[in-house]
This record gives C-alpha cells, structure tokens and sequence, in this order.
C-alpha cells in the first residue's frame, strides 16, 4: 500500500479509570473507505473521538500523513483536514441549518464542496436554510451533519453511526450518496452498528471487540461467520 | 481452600480517635481561659470562635449544599438588629434574645429562600447580595433601631449581662466558644443523618442524587434555614460584643462574607477541617499583615484566587491527600485485609 | 406632569443599566460564567477614564479611544489567564476567583486613588437639555439611552450577521463539537470577554460622566445589571434594554415617593418579578 494517510499503533484510550481502546492497531491508506464495526461499548466512538482530537491520547499512537497529532487539540486537528460526523449529529441548537453549514467551512479550506455544493446534493437543505437545526428531522438533521464535514474539505473523514436512530428508507438514501460524496480521493471511516451497509460502501473492514481489533479483512472476503465471531467475541 | 476475608466497615480511624482526645482536652483549656489568658487574647479568641462559626455554616451551605451564597451578611446583620430589639424593645435579657434572634434568623430566611431559590448557580449567588443589600437598607429606614447611622446598646442591657466588666468579658468569651461549639455540634450531627448524607450525595452528583429520590430541594431548603438561623445567632452574639450596631457595620459584605469565604477557601470547602485551618491562617495573616490595610486585602484576595485554582479543595485538602487523613469521623473505611488470592 | 418626567427620567436612567449589564448578559450566554468582578470592571474603565482625562485634559468621551481598546485588550488577557481555567462543571471556581478579583479591584482602587469620590468633567454636556413635550429632557441621559440602543443594536449584529457571532453561539452550544470546526475555544472566550469589556468600557466612561464614583461603587453596578438581566430574561439582549427601563424607572418613581427610598424601589421591583415571573419577561433561553 502507498504511504497510509493515518496510522494507528498501539492505541490506548482511557475514560478516567476506564480503559476502552486497548492497543489499536490500523492503517488507512489514501482514498480508502474503511469500516469499523463492533457491538455497544466495543469503542468505535472512542476511536474516532480520539483522532478527532477530543480525547487526550499518549502521544505517538496516531499519525496523521506521517504526522504524529496524538497531542494536538481539536481544533488544530480539523485544521490538517480531518473532519468528524460525531455520533447523534450534535448540530448547534442556535444555528440555523445554513449557519451550521457555514459555520463547518469557516476553515476555509478549498475544494469541490461549498454551500451551493451541499444543497445540491441536499435540496431539502436549501428548502429549509433558515430553519433552526432542531426544527428538522432526524434524517434532515444527518444531512446537516455531513454537510458540516463537507464544508471543510476534507481528507478525511470520519462517520460515526449516521444510521442511529434514523428510518430504514433514510438510512438508504443516505448512503447510497455515501461514494458519491466520499469519492475523487477522500478517505473515510465509517463506524456503523448496521453490517451490511457498512460492508456495502467499504473498501476494508475492521472489527472492534471490547477495545481490541477482532477481525481485519477486505470487505467483499469477510464471512458472516467470520464476523459473528469478530463481534460477538466468540473464540 | 481460602480464608474468609478480615474486612470490617467503621466511621472512625485512629487519627480520628486521637483527635477526639486532643479536642477535648483543647476545650477544656479553651473554656478556662477566663483564668489563664489576658483580656485581649480573650477577646481575640472570642472573635476566632464567631469567625469559625460563621466559615463553618458558610462552607456546610456552599461546599455541601452546593449554595454558594455571597449575602449571608444579611442574617449577621439582621441577628444583631433582633438582639437589640429585643432587648430594647422587647425586654428580654441579653442571653434569650440571642436565643430569639437565632429562631427570628431561621423565619425570615424562609421567605427569603422561597425568592432566591428560582435562581440558580452564580445567579443565586448574586440573588443573596441583593437580599442582603434590601436588609441593609430596610434596616436604615427604622429610626426606632437609628436609621442610617445605628444605635448603641444601653448601659443597663449590657450591666444585666453581668456585674463587672471582667465577668461580662468572660461571659462574652464563653458564648463565642459555646456558639462555635453549637455549630459544629450541628454541622457534625446533621452530616452524619440521613439528610446529610443526602447532602454529600447531593454535592457529589445531583442528577444522581435526584434519582435516587432524594428531595433535593427540600434538603437544600432546610440547610439554608438552619444556617441562616444560626448565622443569626452568631450576629446577635457579634453585636452584643461590640455593643453598637449600624446597617453598614451590620451588613458588611467584607466583614462577614469575605473573610469568610476567604477562610473556607483556603482551608478547604466541603470539609469540616477546612474551616478551621482557615480561620487558623487567616487570623495569622490579620496579625501579621493587618497594618497593610489594602495591601493585606489584595494578598487575601490573591492567596484565595491562586489557591482555587491550582489546589481547589485548599490547604486541608492537600494535607488529606497527601496522608489520608480524616479527623472528624465522617466518611466510611474499609479496614482489615483480604487473603492473598489463589492462582 | 412630575411623575411622567420621573418615569421619563427612569426609562433613559433604564439605558445607563442596560449598559452595565449588556456585559454581564453577553458572557454569560457565551460561556455561562457570572462574573462578580464585573461591576468593578465598570468601575475600572472610569478610573481609567479619570487617569486619562487628568493626564490629557481630552474630554471624557474623548478618553473612550483609549479606554474602550485597553479594557477590551484586559479582557481578552483576564479570559485567557485566569478565567478560562476556572471554567468547567463546578460553578464555585469562578465564582470564588471572581469574587477574589473583586477585593483585589476595590483595594487596587483605594491604594491608587484613595477613597475619595471621583467624578470626570463632561463641561456643558452635564447640565445641556432639551425641551419636548413639557418636559426638560438632559442631553446626556439621551445620549446614554441612545448609545445603549445602538451598541445592543451593534452586538445583536455581531452575534447574529458575523461569523464571529456564529462562533461564539457554536462555543455556547457545545464547547466540543465547536472545536470541531476549527474553533479555539480558548480563543473564543478571550474574545467574548474583550468584547464585554469593550461594551463595560462605555458603561464605565458614561457612570463616570454622570454620578460620582469611588472604590466601592462596583457592587452597586453589578446588583443594577444584575437585577436588568433577571427582570428582562436570560439570553436576550433586547429583554436586557427591557429590564434596564423598567429597574430605572421602578427607581425613580421610588425616588419620587422619598429620596431615600430609590434603591429599595429598584430591588423591590426586582423582587416582585422574581416572585411572578422568575424566567423574567423576555426569556430566549432557559439558564
């Protein structure tokens, strides 16, 4: 594989006394879409929260275009082009749906994605700009939240559980945007509970097991069997 | 086959135990000093005494109550004002009124409590001031207890305490300790009782405590009334010793809350150690340091700002964590050992 | 006719407490902090005003270049210092470090310019009226109210129309999401507390015109813009104006009644509204 554009070794993350990642190893190479599944609890979100740079990390376990950006805070991480859909969108109550969306580009990065960009792919977005993000639906709301990562032009870009919560026709819709949007080199992680729709627009997949990786396979290889073990922990 | 573990649950540890007997035996020197100490150290300790009194009650609301309250000037005040009025006015002798001021403290915080607490957090906080400020100047319109410059107490309501000067500097004496020793007494009993365990669980984690069912603001309620009550009784007893009383001096926001929470501060909030560390220090520096007047002033300030930040739970905090210390029995110990596990 | 001048007086008296808590309400909203040093900071920017004026001679508007950048600049370097690390869950850290810079102030105050009350000489501005209606209408209370209107007018432009306002809303919503999007929230937080000095700065140079002032004032100014924000509403600028008018007329009517019954009146008036209407009477937010 080309140089990888991220590289876990041996990551630890800890919630106070907790330890929820033990030892993570994972490389993602440039333009790659991986999946990372796992039950409740494995440590997706923790995986993602903490290359986003929301979690405190030990410093070397993430690299980052070769660069080491365990220590280096949210803000500068979004800086370097990393970007995060977190989990439950998380939009901003007092912005409108617009106001969110500039708000995600206000790095100004360049690349294919603007405003205009976003509401093209969304038009029920550019219908309801000026509405308050809570006003929206669940499926609305994931919208706003990928397009809030868009805004930055990324390199990478992480997704975490989009289809939580959401109708299964949405869950649909949404991602069969997914390689559309992600496509002309971007990277992404997406962390899913759904396998199917996660193996469906990934290249490799990871599995996650109370904070261990339990599987590794290219996503068209991997068995049902060989993931049932994988997530439920079964040796 | 395994041994049964030796494990036993207790209150007390042996540090406490020891405490307890150099307590007593420190009371018991303390209640003699009318012998052995000169007027003004007696009367220097009396003022310790009201000053631990008032940090105490202070840190029970703010550092378990979670009541952070910057107003409770208003009950110091409004104590002094009642044993006045009531000895004037009401006839009682001196040693009731305090008694009267204390139950009269307890009754009008209640109303008070009822307004402030729709707020909450430093909005409370700022809430009580204004209490305290809407006191202060409702107390300067009543020409009967002289209005805006104060009134003195009358010679024959103090001669009624005692005959001469000395006992009634004793007697003085006596009751700062006594009040200082009623509201630890109170502090203490009340954190041992099941509502005060609500309080620590309060203070620890209220979404929490809330859904374990406990009333939290009925218990919060409850801790404000007691301690304005109190606070009163130790006003009336401040102003008995100073023998004049006028709003500003009775409302002082710098004497009776910022010392105070300077003491708590430094000596560790959320602790019954704290206050008394404090008070400790603080009269310590008020020696030393008092004739920089303003200087003096913006040290304390600045001692308080830098220990909130870098040592939050103050100078007893850092003593118990470095040797695990606790001196009044309040938390539960594991003692005792399990046997070595089987591999 | 008098008490329709009292209460005129009170709504343009309305105006100067709306100054002194359009700061207050500003970094609360941003970053949920009171700050209760803030009334000393008011206090400040008139000393600070007074020094210039001593030193220059300029009019004391005139001292507002000055002042308004150098509490802006203390504020950005107060938020990042000291400030920023007192906030977090636990409400007692700022407000006991708040509370400390409150002494520190008042006693910084006293050493520098003793007790004495002080006052800055605005000329004929002070006593230049106007006449309408039948009423006798001071230039500089309407100058006041005018400028408080037009810097909350200012200030709903930043929060709402910038980017620096979108900031500012995303860090208030959720700290950690906003950094997400590139923000420093430290940065942010400087920058919402140099804008409240900014604004305090105004307030400040105007009190100091107007009335006389010493070291100990600042705790009356904060319990005004205290009392103006509870009266209006959390979370909303306009309900801040609201609340200013009505304190200060609730003040002067006070006034009118007995001189010394002003104060009373204004807290009286606070009091009632929290006894009826404790979300106060134009609430945008809850808390």
């Amino acid at each position: 594989m080309p140089d990888p554009i991220l590289n876990l070794s041996g990551l630890d993350a800890r919630y106070g006394d907790f330890q929820a990642l033990y030892g993570i190893d994972m490389v993602l190479a440039p333009g790659e879409v991986l999946a990372i599944i796992g039950a409740n609890g494995a440590g997706k979100t923790t995986l993602l929260r903490s290359i986003s740079g929301l979690m405190a990390n030990a410093p070397g376990q993430i690299a980052y275009r070769g660069q080491p950006i365990g220590s280096l805070r949210a803000d500068q991480i979004a800086a370097l082009g990393i970007a995060l859909v977190p989990e439950g969108r998380q939009l901003f109550p007092s912005l409108s749906v617009e106001e969110n969306l500039l708000i995600g580009g206000r790095l100004g990065r360049k690349g294919r994605w603007s405003l205009e960009a976003v509401f093209d792919l969304f038009p029920v977005l550019k219908e309801r700009r000026a509405v308050p993000s809570t006003e929206l639906s669940g499926g609305q709301q994931q919208m706003v939240a990928i397009g809030r990562a868009l805004m930055s032009n990324p390199d990478l870009i992480l997704f975490d559980e989009i289809s939580l919560g959401l109708a299964p026709v949405i869950i649909k819709s949404i991602y069969d945007a997914l390689p559309g949007i992600v496509g002309e080199g971007m990277s992404a992680i997406i962390v899913e509970q759904d396998i199917s729709k996660a193996l469906s627009v990934s290249d490799r997949v990871y599995c996650l097991q109370e904070g261990r990786v339990s599987l590794e396979s290219a996503s068209g290889d991997a068995s049902r069997e060989a993931i049932s073990a994988a997530y439920f922990g079964i040796d | 086959m395994s041994a049964s573990p030796n494990l036993s649950v207790s209150r007390t540890s042996r540090a406490a135990r020891v405490a307890a007997v150099i307590g007593l035996l420190v009371l018991i020197i303390l209640a003699l000093a009318p012998w052995w100490a000169g007027r003004a150290d007696m009367r220097l300790m009396g003022e310790i005494f009201l000053y631990l009194a008032l940090a105490s009650l202070w840190n029970l609301m703010a550092g378990y109550a979670g009541l952070v309250s910057v107003g409770q000037q208003a009950y110091v005040g409004f104590g002094g004002y009642m044993l006045f009025a009531l000895t004037i006015f009401g006839g009682l002798p001196p040693l009731v009124a305090i008694a009267g001021a204390a139950v009269l403290g307890a009754a009008i915080s209640i109303p008070v409590a009822l307004l402030i607490f729709r707020l909450r957090g430093a909005y409370f906080a700022i809430g009580t001031w204004v209490m305290a400020e809407v006191f202060r100047l409702s107390f300067a319109q009543i020409s009967a207890l002289g209005g805006g410059s104060g009134s003195s107490l009358p010679v024959d309501i103090v001669k009624s305490i005692a005959n001469s000067r000395s006992m009634r500097e004793s007697v003085s004496y006596w009751m700062a300790l006594g009040s200082f020793i009623v509201v630890i007494a109170a502090v203490y009993l009340f954190l041992r009782s099941r509502r005060g365990l609500a309080l620590t669980a309060i203070r620890d984690n209220e979404l929490a405590a809330a859904s374990l069912g406990i009333d939290i603001w009925r218990t919060k309620f409850v801790v404000y009334v007691v301690t304005g009550g109190l606070t009163a009784m130790v006003g009336a007893l401040i102003f008995l010793q100073k023998l004049r009383i006028s709003p500003d001096a009775a409302f002082s926001v710098n004497d009776w809350t910022a010392f105070v929470i300077f003491i708590v501060v430094i000596g560790g909030i959320g602790t019954l150690e704290g206050p008394i560390i404090g008070t400790l220090v603080f009269f310590a520096l008020r020696e030393t340091l008092a004739d920089l007047g303003t200087i003096y002033l913006m040290v304390l300030g600045l001692v308080a700002i830098v220990i909130m930040l870098k040592a939050p739970k103050g100078l007893w905090g850092l003593l118990r964590a470095r040797y695990d210390l606790q001196l009044f029995p309040l938390g539960y110990r594991v003692s005792g050992h399990t046997p070595d596990k089987e591999t | 006719m008098d008490w329709v001048n009292a209460i005129v007086q009170g709504v343009l008296l309305g105006g100067l407490y709306a100054l002194f808590a359009a700061g207050l309400s500003l970094i609360f909203g941003v970053m949920r902090l009171v700050n209760i040093a803030h009334g000393d900071l008011i206090v400040l920017a008139a000393y600070l005003g007074l020094t210039v004026v001593g030193l220059t001679g300029m009019h004391p508007l005139l001292a507002l270049l000055f002042v308004v950048p150098t509490m802006a600049a203390i504020g950005y370097v107060l938020q990042r210092g000291i400030l920023n690390h007192t906030l977090g869950d636990d409400l007692l850290p700022p407000l006991l470090v708040t509370f400390g810079l409150s002494v520190i102030l008042q006693n910084a105050f006293l050493e520098g310019y003793t007790a004495d009350p002080q006052k800055m000489n605005a000329g004929a501005l002070e006593t230049a009226s106007v006449q309408v209606g039948g009423l006798s209408l001071g230039i500089l209370p309407l100058l006041t109210f005018g400028i408080a209107v037009a810097l909350i007018a200012g200030l709903q432009w930043i929060f709402y129309r910038t980017a620096l306002g979108r900031a500012f809303r995303a860090v208030s919503d959720n700290q950690d999401i906003a950094q997400l999007m590139g923000l420093n929230r430290r940065h942010i937080f400087g920058l919402a507390m140099a804008l409240a000095l900014a604004v305090t700065a105004v307030a400040g140079i105007l009190l100091g015109i107007r009335t006389s002032f010493d070291p100990t004032a600042g705790a009356g100014r904060l319990i005004y813009g205290f009392e103006a924000v509870i009266i209006g509403g959390l979370g909303n600028l306009w309900g801040t104006l609201a609340g200013g008018v009505i304190l200060g007329v609730a003040q002067t009517i006070g006034a009118k009644i007995d001189p010394g019954w002003q104060i009373l009146a204004g807290h009286i008036a606070f009091l009632i509204v929290l006894a009826i209407r404790p979300q106060g009477l134009f609430p945008r937010v809850s808390g």
